[in-house]
């Protein structure tokens, strides 16, 4: 690494007025052609990049992202982490990124401020207990840490919380993954695009996609807007704009683009500890390190590209924090925004291997994409490198839609991811 | 907060509607003289358009009828909407990288 | 000496109206009229804030919605609010209010600590640090968060409610200042409906804190008469204290009116607030502009103020934010500042005026009223601890990127700084609207519309009351006539002048005599503590774009959003990258445009509306018996009715024993109902359902499962045959709307072709179901005209005629596994049918059961809850229904059933599961394993889905999902519970009680 971040570095760099720190990455212009190009530059579309470089001797790797990178929804969720998910395909998935997580600041010498302050769950009607117990049993038997806590114990978790909610939802008690927690989303990108670039990866932004040089069913190429760029290993990685790179390259996926929306209170002291999320209320709630309630809100009901939700979305999303909440009915929004989510069928992701040799898939995410992105990133790596899926992506594939296959989160979840 | 013009109730607040997805998506006759992949793609497959968007929308809180809309799914703009089984107007295609 | 800053005439403060309020524990005073803010400077006080990071001294840098430092904890209990800008208050009788982020106190905090180490907090220095040792990071983030956030929440539920409401208007008018008043009244003499809304508690804008003339008169003599002839008219309505914060798709702007913060007495019968939802043909964007600070080392200190704050102050308030004031400016408009508080008695020590040149109307009145003006000059230093006492200026080299000569040293205890005006654009953006930079403002501007808005005025980037006046008069006129009104011709123009702010020179950065980064501050951004340093740090480090540099810094991320600091920042970012602010973009205005109570967004969807409650008619008898309550989708049904000192557990073994012995009812009301009818109703169930419609007769039942087009069951329920081409679908309590709507889509959007007509029907009847041997005794003691006879009245038809001596339809179907009648009524006899059959069934001891021994009784005869025994991945196969599905015809989610994964025997399949030991009752959701190791992880084959203890059994048993389940019966699986307890069971077939049939069909 060029140069090590630690606090003798920041004392080292004060006495030069912090005029000395040398580029986080390069910005370098595209090359003729690369090994591999890995199209969107949000935290997914680096790691991959990373490992290709890092464990599968690739070094000639471009990625190429049409903003900013960290800029599509790696910049704009509620940054939670977790791992609890109830189907063994998606809790392999999702712990083997855990996993990555917890060693993700020395990896990188970046600090994501990875916090393991506790996912709770809450459970409102019988039927989410059961539902829920299910999910802890199955996580269990995982090996994945999970547990039932009581009303009680979720007051103690989360003082302020109604837990009768004036007998509407009460709260019957919920699941507790205390390595589950938050993390600094910026810092994701911007610490795996640190040492991308370190390991020689070009990371071009500003270079939007236009089309594919596609050939007897092969990729030969990319064509951006800064030029033609050879290749023939494509990775693509766009949460919310995988179908309109799919109509480029001429296949269609099971894929519906929505607005997700998010939204922050004024910084206030700390008052919620851990992460709580309610799917039959719909409240998801945490609070940043600055002190801002973070709210995840739904993702819209019909299909958008606006950067920005639905209001009625908000409205309810509202409601249910002042349901769950009372207090903070006279907590303010400082900030609401939005991000497009890639919807699937099952509300599992789709990686893999797609109709077009040398072209491969990351996408349909949805509203959990944030967590995966270390696993993702390393199975999607392998996947690309040895041209077939990792093992961990094998359930995931394209493919599974034709024999039924589906891993149907919904089953487990509802909308909370 | 969408308007969205019902064609039989006027225009209504988004809210007052239900979304029905991708129009002009035929139902086989006889889906089982379908292959896998091709059911799949009906049932499954979207063209999830970024741009003018042929979709439908139900009237839930009104007439609940089914119509069509054409919208333009990055600023919202409705283009048009028309009645089930009428063929769809013609309107300036958008579409966005 | 109370309010010692208060000037001795002037102002919009009824000093009729002595106010006492509370500040950081002192008791103070101030007029009516007044904001917190001017409050405390008429009291002196200057220090209301310490910074975010670095917890330096601030004082009020604005007057309006701007303000980044005076933030308060206003209030205390249930009812306070945190992170209030003091600008924003209005003070009222019995005001308490304390700085945020401030411990012990604002004058001696001990977080200014960080001041000392401030060299080690630059920009983002926790990326690179608080990662030794790995596993330290929750302690360090421990103390950042105590140390971060502002004020604080409130820990006691809202005592106060929200109100929401919808409104129309052919022009919305967002600002009553000038350019909104003059196209509020254009628009409104055409006729439109106009709504003017403004967040201040009197219209009039920027006219409020200014001296100009409109049409010869004071500009606040005009906004009153200008408002007076807007409330004449009866198609215009005005609202003050409300903002529209949010500009969204299709002109539905969100408005924020607080109704209730400024009163001292809060009555309980009106909202605190209220939330409008406005969808207007047209918006006139009239939001004014927001002034600039400038960029100079130390600008952060108390006592160092916008301009235009200063002038306010003195103005509107009548009171002196200092004794002696140093005009700091890059525009001839700041002058007027300075003459205005000049008016007032306050001393101008100088002027320091960026430019070389200094020319212009104001710069000439200000010269011509004595004041010293330094060109070329800027201010380099700035000293004091709690409040600027001196500061040094010094003349610029030509270019302004450097000094020229040595300075000199001024007292002052007041800075009024200009630079320049930025248009308040936000809701222009949040519409979506194009910006463009404007070199002649050096700021941006709203290039072209993508909504149906206009902006008018300062917003417009167009200054000088003249010509803001007649914009806004264009804007209302255009409005209208957009709207479809026929404005009559302008009558003349309003007089007034002409001058804007401008000359003026744009120097992003003031240089001091160390390089920037090397000494002092200079901020950008004071709530955040950003700093020119910060800012070309991020640059250096490669964080280029502008959305980077913002989230880097956390630049404009603030309570403020960067109202103050965005285009400032822009600008040095800007001037650092060599490139053309245009080149850059900005970043999105996002809403809120002033940060917006959740209540309001709630509104009264809270507590009892927060999702409706349905409850049958026979609802208040299961209170009266002391029934525990399930809620099933919105309905609450009797769960289970527990008599004294009985547990759960002992209710449902006894209702589930007398259901089985003697007789059982229960409240079957909610089940939905849909009825249908036309010519081809066969045939739409038929498509719908898997199983076939065709031969079922009038009186005859069948029962029906429906899938997706996925193939997995996604209801269930009994239809009936009411007459030719006539049903009554049952759907299950939960998916009724769900059903309704999709089988109107298929109706609607795939099958046209047939006639079908579709009623819902739930609502009108009531039904019970009585259950047990001695069911058709009971009903054969309520009815005089069907007859019950085996014969006469077999399983699976209904009948019509009488039941307690109203009209009635009794279907023989059965839920329980018992000779079961199930009885409807029209709803308004609900009550009467069932106090009818609990007085009549005493003999046979009749027992009311809830929903629990209602699944007991099914799970022993192995029927599935759609739900609980399906998740939307289970097929009829896997639940042993292949039966069900008909080969002969097409349905809804046939095709999928034949994909490879369907067909897999190794799928998970319903069977029933008879624990060891007869008393584990397994817990429904266990995940269950064919091969227990001493730790996970372990294979797991299936879950239990249902489980419970049978009295009729005598033992515990469960129905389970288990890979290839069909073909394992009396095998073993195992439960792994927590704390090493597993709970061994066999695989049986998932019917455990009269397999054959006898007790139903009896």
């Amino acid at each position: 690494m060029k140069s090590r971040y630690s606090i003798f570095s920041l004392a080292r760099n004060a006495l030069s007025y912090h005029e000395k720190w040398p580029q986080a990455w390069r910005s370098p212009e595209p090359k003729k052609s690369y090994d591999a190009v890995i199209v969107g530059g949000g935290g997914h579309g680096l790691v991959t990049a990373y490992y290709l470089a890092k464990e599968h001797g690739l070094t000639n790797i471009a990625v190429i992202e049409k903003g900013w990178l960290g800029g599509g929804n790696t910049g704009r969720n509620t940054t939670i982490v977790r791992s609890n998910y109830m189907w063994d395909e998606s809790a392999a998935l999702y712990e083997h990124s855990l996993k990555l997580w917890e060693k993700m600041s020395k990896e990188l010498n970046y600090n994501v401020m990875f916090s393991q302050r506790g996912v709770l769950n809450l459970a409102h009607t019988l039927n989410e207990v059961r539902i829920t117990k299910r999910r802890i049993n199955a996580n269990r038997l995982n090996g994945i840490d999970s547990e039932w806590i009581e009303p009680e114990q979720v007051k103690e978790w989360i003082p302020l919380i109604d837990l009768r909610a004036k007998g509407r939802y009460p709260v019957f008690g919920g699941s507790l993954q205390r390595r589950g927690g938050t993390a600094r989303h910026d810092a994701v990108a911007w610490g795996y695009a640190r040492a991308a670039d370190a390991l020689g990866v070009d990371i071009i932004q500003q270079c939007a996609v236009e089309g594919f040089d596609i050939e007897d069913g092969e990729v030969k190429g990319v064509r951006t807007s800064k030029g033609t760029i050879q290749t023939k290993k494509v990775g693509i990685v766009v949460a919310g704009h995988a179908g309109v790179i799919a109509n480029m390259a001429g296949f269609k996926l099971p894929i519906n683009s929505r607005p997700l929306q998010a939204l922050v209170s004024e910084p206030v002291k700390p008052c919620v500890h851990c992460v709580v999320m309610s799917g039959a209320v719909h409240a998801y709630i945490s609070q940043s390190d600055k002190g801002e309630l973070v709210i995840g809100a739904g993702a819209d009901s019909y299909n958008g590209y606006s950067q920005w939700g639905s209001n009625p979305v908000t409205e309810d999303t509202l409601a249910a924090i002042c349901e769950l909440y009372p207090m903070f009915r006279r907590m303010r929004m400082m900030r609401q925004w939005g991000g497009v989510v890639d919807i699937s069928p099952d509300a599992s992701p789709i990686m893999g291997l797609s109709p077009v040799k040398g072209m491969y898939l990351n996408c349909g995410w949805g509203t959990g994409g944030f967590k995966a992105t270390p696993g993702s990133g390393h199975i999607f790596a392998d996947t690309m490198a040895h041209d077939r899926p990792h093992p961990i992506a094998e359930p995931f594939a394209l493919d599974r839609f034709k024999t039924g296959f589906l891993v149907d989160e919904h089953a487990a979840a509802g909308v909370a991811h | 907060m969408l308007l969205i013009p019902c064609p039989y109730c006027g225009a209504r607040a988004e809210n007052e509607f239900g979304y029905g997805g991708e129009a002009h998506k035929v139902r086989p006759e006889t889906p089982e003289n379908l292959s896998d992949g091709q059911w799949a793609d009906y049932v499954f497959m979207q063209k999830n358009t970024k741009g003018t968007y042929h979709e439908r929308w139900v009237h839930s809180q009104g007439c609940r009828r089914w119509f069509n809309v054409i919208r333009d799914t990055l600023t919202n703009e409705i283009q048009a909407v028309y009645e089930m089984g009428e063929t769809p107007p013609e309107v300036d295609t958008k579409t966005y990288l | 000496m109370a309010q010692r800053y208060r000037l001795s005439k002037g102002g919009r403060i009824d000093r009729d109206r002595l106010i006492d309020f509370t500040y950081d524990g002192r008791k103070l005073q101030g007029y009516q009229g007044d904001t917190l803010a001017s409050a405390l400077i008429a009291n002196g006080r200057h220090l209301v804030g310490r910074s975010f990071k670095y917890h330096r001294p601030r004082g009020f840098l604005a007057a309006g919605a701007e303000e980044p430092n005076a933030l308060m904890q206003i209030g205390t209990g249930a009812r306070t609010v945190a992170d209030v800008k003091a600008t924003q208050v209005e003070l009222y009788q019995g005001l308490t209010a304390s700085p945020v982020n401030a411990w012990p106190s604002v004058k001696y905090d001990l977080g200014a600590v960080n001041q000392a180490f401030s060299k080690l907090f630059p920009s983002g220095f926790y990326y690179k640090t608080f990662m030794w040792p790995h596993s330290a990071w929750h302690f360090y983030e421990r103390v950042i968060r105590s140390a971060a956030g502002l004020g604080k929440a409130p820990d006691k539920p809202d005592p106060d409610f929200y109100d929401k409401r919808y409104a129309h208007a052919d022009v919305l008018v967002a600002g009553a200042g000038p350019a909104g008043l003059a196209a509020a009244l254009a628009a409104g003499r055409s006729g439109a409906r106009v709504i003017l809304v403004d967040e201040q508690p009197e219209t009039g804008g920027s006219l409020l804190a200014s001296r100009d003339e409109i049409d010869g008169k004071p500009g606040t003599s005009w906004a009153e008469q200008a408002v007076a002839e807007l409330r004449a008219m009866d198609n215009v309505r005005i609202l003050t204290r409300t903002i529209a914060f949010g500009y969204y798709d299709h002109n539905w702007i969100a408005l924020l009116e607080s109704l209730t913060d400024h009163l001292a007495e809060k009555p309980d019968d009106v909202p605190r607030q209220r939330f409008w939802k406005v969808r207007a043909k047209q918006v006139v964007l009239a939001t004014g502009a927001i002034e600039r600070p400038l960029v100079f080392r130390d600008n952060d200190r108390p006592g160092i103020m916008l301009a235009n704050a200063a002038q306010s102050y003195v103005n509107r308030w009548a009171v002196k934010p200092g004794e002696t004031a140093v005009l700091f400016a890059n525009n001839d408009g700041a002058y007027q500042a300075a003459l205005d508080m000049k008016a007032a008695g306050i001393q101008i020590a100088a002027a320091v005026d960026l430019r070389q040149d200094p020319s212009g109307p104001r710069t000439e009145a200000a010269r011509a009223a004595g004041i010293d003006i330094l060109a070329g000059h800027a201010i380099t230093e700035t000293q004091g601890g709690h409040r600027v006492n001196r500061i040094k200026v010094a003349p610029m080299s030509e270019d302004g990127k450097q000094l020229a000569g040595s300075g000199q040293t001024l007292e002052c205890d007041l800075v009024a700084m200009s630079g320049g005006w930025n248009p308040t654009v936000h809701l222009h953006s949040q519409s979506r609207g194009k910006l463009r930079f404007d070199s002649d403002i050096a700021s941006f501007v709203p290039d072209f519309a993508v909504q149906a808005e206009r902006s008018a005025g300062a917003c417009n980037g167009t200054f000088g009351l003249a010509a803001v006046l007649a914009e806004g008069e264009t804007a209302g006129r255009a409005a209208a006539e957009a709207a479809g009104f026929s404005p009559a011709a302008a009558n003349g123009h309003y007089k007034a002048a002409s001058d804007g702010f401008t000359p003026a020179r744009w120097l992003w950065l003031t240089p001091s005599t160390k390089p920037v980064g090397h000494g002092g501050k200079h901020f950008v951004d004071f709530q955040n503590d950003v700093t020119a340093a910060d800012l070309h740090l991020a640059l250096r480090e490669g964080y280029t774009s502008v959305e980077h540099v913002k989230r880097y810094t956390t630049t404009g991320m603030g309570t403020d959003q960067g109202k103050t600091s965005n285009v400032n920042a822009l600008g040095i970012v800007s001037e650092y990258r060599e490139l053309p602010i245009e080149e850059l973009g900005v970043t999105t205005f996002r809403p809120p445009y002033t940060p917006v109570t959740f209540g309001a967004w709630g509104g009264r969807d809270v507590e009892e509306f927060f999702d409706p409650t349905r409850k049958t008619p026979m609802h208040s008898w299961h209170e009266r018996a002391g029934a525990a309550f399930e809620d099933v989708g919105l309905w609450k049904r009797p769960w289970y009715y527990p008599k004294a000192g009985e547990t759960m557990h002992d209710a449902v073994q006894r209702e589930s024993k007398a259901a089985r012995e003697s007789l059982g009812v229960l409240d079957a009301t909610t089940l939905g109902r849909i009825d249908i009818q036309g010519p081809d109703s066969g045939e739409f169930l038929n498509r719908i359902y898997t199983n076939g419609w065709k031969t079922l007769k009038p009186g005859f039942c069948r029962y029906g499962l429906m899938l997706g087009e996925d193939g997995m069951v996604r209801d269930d329920g009994v239809t009936a045959c009411l007459g030719e081409n006539h049903y009554l679908m049952h759907t299950t309590t939960g998916g009724a709307a769900d059903v309704l709507a999709h089988l109107e889509e298929y109706l609607q959007t795939e099958w046209p072709e047939l006639q079908v007509y579709l009623t819902t029907v739930t609502e009108q009847y009531a039904t019970a179901a009585i259950a047990g041997p001695n069911a058709r005794k009971l009903l054969a003691e309520l009815t005089g005209d069907i007859d019950v006879s085996p014969e006469a009245f077999p399983f699976m038809t209904f009948r019509e005629g009488h039941v307690a001596g109203v009209w009635a339809r009794v279907s023989r179907i059965s839920f329980s596994g018992e000779l079961s009648f199930e009885i409807n009524v029209e709803a308004h006899n609900g009550l009467h049918m069932w106090q009818t059959i609990i007085a009549a069934g005493e003999k046979y001891a009749i027992t009311p059961y809830g929903t629990e021994t209602m699944h007991v009784l099914r799970a022993e005869k192995g029927f599935i809850i759609v739900g609980q025994e399906t998740d939307g991945t289970v097929t009829p196969m896997d639940l042993g229904m292949e039966k069900l599905c008909s080969t002969k015809k097409e349905f809804v989610g046939r095709r999928s059933l034949t994909r490879p994964d369907m067909l897999d025997p190794n799928r998970k399949q319903l069977v029933g599961l008879l624990p060891d030991n007869p008393k584990d009752i397994l817990e429904e959701g266990a995940q269950l394993v064919e091969t227990v190791r001493p730790e996970p992880p372990m294979a797991m084959v299936g879950h239990v889905s249902s489980s419970y203890m049978s009295p009729t059994l005598g033992r515990a048993f469960a129905l389970a999902l288990i890979k290839g389940g069909q073909h394992k019966h009396g095998q073993k699986v195992y439960a792994p519970m927590t704390g090493d307890k597993t709970i061994a069971c066999t695989i049986t077939s998932p019917v455990f009680f009269d397999p054959e049939g006898e007790r139903l069909r009896g």
